[in-house]
């Protein structure tokens, strides 16, 4: 990439103020880019405001996904050092796997082998009733996770996009209709459903699940889908559930290639009380119609897990999309096809957890160099290279 | 899963009762879900039946020939089966498939204990009422602050005055009637204190001409409050509430033109009891998921959008009553004889209403929403109300959230509407999920433009054991009714 010729003046447009965008926004400005962040609605309105805040090493299997997680669990501290942890309450609850069966637990612990290997912290559990004391009996055991974290999504945006304002990032409201090209083909600027034009030496796709679209209006397309999901948020109650409790076959969902209903029960307390419940998985487009079968069922795995809840009221349900990429894997780094592209998006349930890492990953390829410990060189899996043919067309 | 009946009316109110009636009567079977335990709705809301001879209501009601009418009606179908009333029910959720609507509900009448009841039909019919606005102010959490519609329910449901000594306000006719019922039950109410000046209705006099029942009625109860000796305080407001376990004492304020407390005006008034209302939010919970359009309804909300036959934009889903727009029972009664009018038109059999009498109810639908327009100019929400709010005045009172947080948000984040608001600062995520401080959190940070609740996909709280009963049952029977 040859983007950074003059780095002190290069011009970065951000598309999306989500989780992913802010945080390209945050790292981009602290590296002293002129950064602008557009989006058509406020800070983290879409999918950052429909998910759950999860921070996870747990549901990874070692490899690129875990590598970006791993940098990007160290980033949300760094984070929180700098903006303050209690401004998007940083919790360090840690995670629990609970396994079903006896045989469910040996491949728990097979996978959580691999998983230390790889670098992540594991405790094996035998007495989970120790950690939940009111999770339902005769549980064989589980593996404990002591990285695993919760932010609270749309506050973090907003605290990430604050700082980078305050490190001169500037935001705008406004669509993004298509990509400025120079004489090379290079993006100079964008231009907006409105008309106007914003110089740009880059344009940043983090999009979220507009960013197969935005890539398209950019000339460098990417296949992003969304995948629906609800979440069931109970009545506030004083703390019952410690950890983020889930049960083993969740890691088989989240790396799953399903088309139908999958569900795995997700069970974790909150600070404001309430206690949030998922996880569906649907491919359904942007169907945002209510499925009560889909309710039903996550109260049914989870009054299993914590019997307690079947007495406690569910109090509201939202879904979202998660936007995902055919591999499952986040497209990250700049586009071959339209020089001054870079594209952070595709992190399906995860884009929070990774937005630190992608922010740092996005401006190591926008400066050259490695950034807060992003080497463009350590994460070549997730360029968009990966999608297309030798001579640079769409596989 | 088959059908329950050719129509689901959700509401039983004046609205949904006309509505119900009116199918019966052209032949439909209907089933008729209410949460409450008796039909009637607010309005015709009575003690229970076994106490009726004890406390009398009469006094403050209207109309009561006509739900003694539908009362009747109802009976009578029930009786020849072709009316399921589902009383104490409670809705969470309804879907629309290619068939239908299922109405998802639990059934509380032997409460705590909950049963899953889902009601299937091939047309739905929403008529779920609204619930009075609040603006918050300092103290208005206390205990013995209320809703007048909260006073209004106490005396019509149990004969029961909330207080003593009570000080009314907010803006709106509603305020009249429940000073002359707590009036003439030996409450002292020692203010009525109405945001909008005496002049207010002079500015359109056309609908109010037009409505001399109007008059006659509003003339009824300035003879009741004149004979207690109750008076009413054109263009103040109640800016403040004290007491320490609860409500002793309010702030009485002289309103500026833009509705701001003008200075130097306060005076301390002694209750032991408050009423406020500032007109009333539609409860769109149920009409919002499955995509009708809204619109402006000229009052600070957004309503659902309906033709002249009260169809909404969504086919096979019709609305009735003031989720359409608020404006008194004669409109609502009007409103549901239309709707299921268009139902019977729809499903293929003649409107039993007739020509006549249909085009009758859309004259009065006609006329009584100019009335309610013009109430709305009338009695608007204060652009200045925000300035009796100090910045440790809580809002939302779930979750705590000061009007110091609200304000933040909007400042520092750019907060724009009350879902924002709601992400930022938690304001509306708690037992209510934004009902009661949602139109506040709205008027404050959006105050130009209609409140649209947020999507609300579970309409009350659920216990998750009778969903998970669900899922079990589901498994079992390949999707039979869950009964």
């Amino acid at each position: 990439m040859t983007l950074h010729r003059g780095v002190s003046a290069l011009k970065v447009v951000v598309v999306g103020a989500g989780a992913v965008g802010a945080a390209c926004a945050f790292h981009a400005a602290s590296a002293g880019l002129d950064v602008t962040v557009v989006d058509r609605g406020p800070v983290g309105a879409g999918t950052t405001s429909r998910g759950e805040g999860n921070v996870l090493l747990s549901d990874k299997e070692p490899g690129p996904e875990l590598d970006l997680a791993r940098l990007s669990r160290a980033l949300w501290d760094e984070a929180g050092d700098e903006l303050g942890a209690a401004s998007f309450e940083l919790e360090p609850k840690g995670g629990l796997v609970v396994a079903s069966t006896g045989e469910g637990l040996a491949a728990l612990g097979e996978f959580a082998a691999r998983q230390a290997r790889a670098g992540v912290r594991v405790e094996r559990v035998d007495d989970v009733r120790k950690l939940e004391p009111h999770i339902a009996p005769g549980v064989p055991g589980g593996v404990h996770y002591p990285q695993d974290a919760q932010v609270q999504p749309v506050l973090a945006a907003a605290a990430l996009l604050r700082a980078a304002v305050e490190r001169g990032a500037r935001t705008r409201t406004a669509e993004v209709a298509a990509a400025v090209a120079g004489r090379n083909g290079e993006v100079t600027g964008v231009r907006t459903a409105a008309g106007e034009t914003l110089p740009a030496d880059a344009v940043v796709n983090a999009a979220g699940t507009w960013g197969g679209e935005l890539g398209r209006r950019l000339g460098a397309p990417v296949e992003v889908l969304p995948r629906r999901g609800f979440v069931l948020v109970t009545e506030p109650l004083p703390p019952m559930v410690r950890h983020k409790v889930y049960s083993a076959d969740y890691v088989a969902g989240v790396a799953s290639s399903d088309a139908g209903l999958e569900t795995s029960c997700v069970v974790e307390g909150t600070r404001g009380g309430t206690i949030l419940i998922g996880a569906s998985r649907e491919r359904v487009g942007f169907d945002t119609t209510m499925n009560p079968a889909v309710v039903t069922r996550l109260a049914a795995q989870a009054c299993r897990l914590f019997p307690f809840l079947r007495n406690t009221h569910l109090i509201r349900t939202y879904r979202g999309f998660r936007p995902y990429c055919p591999d499952h894997l986040p497209v990250v780094g700049p586009d071959p096809r339209a020089p001054g592209v870079v594209h952070a998006c595709g992190h399906e349930g995860a884009g929070i957890g990774l937005a630190p890492a992608t922010g740092a990953l996005v401006t190591a390829h926008l400066l050259g160099r490695p950034w807060r410990g992003a080497d463009p060189a350590a994460h070549t899996a997730l360029l968009p290279d990966r999608f297309l043919t030798p001579k640079g067309a769409a596989q | 899963m088959g059908e329950t009946a050719d129509l689901v009316v959700v509401g039983a109110g004046p609205a949904g009762l006309a509505a119900a009636v009116t199918a019966l009567a052209g032949g439909l079977s209907v089933a008729l879900v209410d949460s409450g335990t008796a039909v009637g709705g607010q309005y015709w809301r009575h003690p229970p039946d076994h106490a009726r001879p004890a406390i009398p209501t009469a006094d403050l009601h209207h109309g009561l020939r006509e739900y003694r009418a539908l009362r009747r009606a109802l009976s009578t179908a029930r009786a020849r089966g072709r009316l399921d009333l589902r009383l104490a029910h409670h809705v969470w959720s309804v879907t629309r498939d290619d068939d239908g609507f299922t109405v998802h509900s639990v059934d509380r009448r032997r409460a705590p204990e909950e049963t899953a009841v889902a009601l299937r039909a091939p047309r739905l019919l929403v008529a779920t009422g609204a619930y009075d606005r609040q603006l918050p102010f300092p103290g208005w959490d206390l205990p013995g602050v209320l809703t007048v519609g909260g006073l209004q329910a106490l005396l019509k449901g149990g004969g029961v005055a909330a207080g003593r000594r009570v000080a009314l306000g907010g803006t709106g006719p509603f305020l009249l009637p429940v000073a002359a019922g707590l009036a003439s039950r030996g409450v002292e109410v020692v203010a009525v204190c109405e945001a909008a000046g005496p002049s207010a209705w002079l500015r359109q006099p056309g609908p109010l001409l037009r409505n001399p029942a109007k008059w006659a009625e509003g003339a009824r109860y300035g003879l009741t409050l004149a004979r207690h000796g109750v008076r009413l305080h054109p263009r103040t407001a109640i800016v403040a509430a004290g007491g320490t376990d609860r409500v002793s004492s309010v702030r009485i304020a002289s309103l500026a033109p833009d509705g701001s407390p003008r200075p130097g005006t306060e005076r301390r008034v002694e209750v032991d009891a408050v009423g406020v209302g500032w007109g009333f939010t539609p409860q769109l919970d149920l009409l919002v998921p499955l995509g009708c359009h809204l619109t402006d309804s000229g009052d600070g909300s957004a309503v659902v959008a309906v033709d002249t036959g009260q169809r909404t934009t969504v086919p096979g889903l019709y609305a009735a009553g003031e989720v359409c727009g608020v404006g008194g029972a004669r409109l609502s009664l009007a409103e549901g004889r239309l709707a299921a009018g268009s139902v019977l038109a729809d499903h293929g059999a003649a409107p039993v209403p007739g020509r006549r009498r249909l085009a009758a109810a859309r004259a009065t639908v006609a006329g009584q929403r100019a009335f309610a327009r013009a109430m709305a100019r009338a009695h608007p929400i204060p652009p200045g109300w925000a300035k009796w709010l100090t910045d440790d005045t809580v809002l939302c009172r779930c979750e705590e959230v000061t009007a110091g947080a609200v304000r933040a948000a909007r400042a520092d984040c750019g907060a724009s509407d009350h879902r924002q608001v709601k992400q930022l600062t938690r304001a509306g995520m708690g037992w209510c999920q934004g009902r009661i401080c949602g139109p506040a959190v709205h008027c404050l940070v959006a105050p130009h433009r209609p409140y649209a609740p947020t999507e609300r996909l579970i309409a009350t709280p659920v216990t998750l054991g009778v969903l998970a009963d669900l899922d079990d049952a589901g498994e079992n029977t390949e999707g039979a009714a869950h009964e």
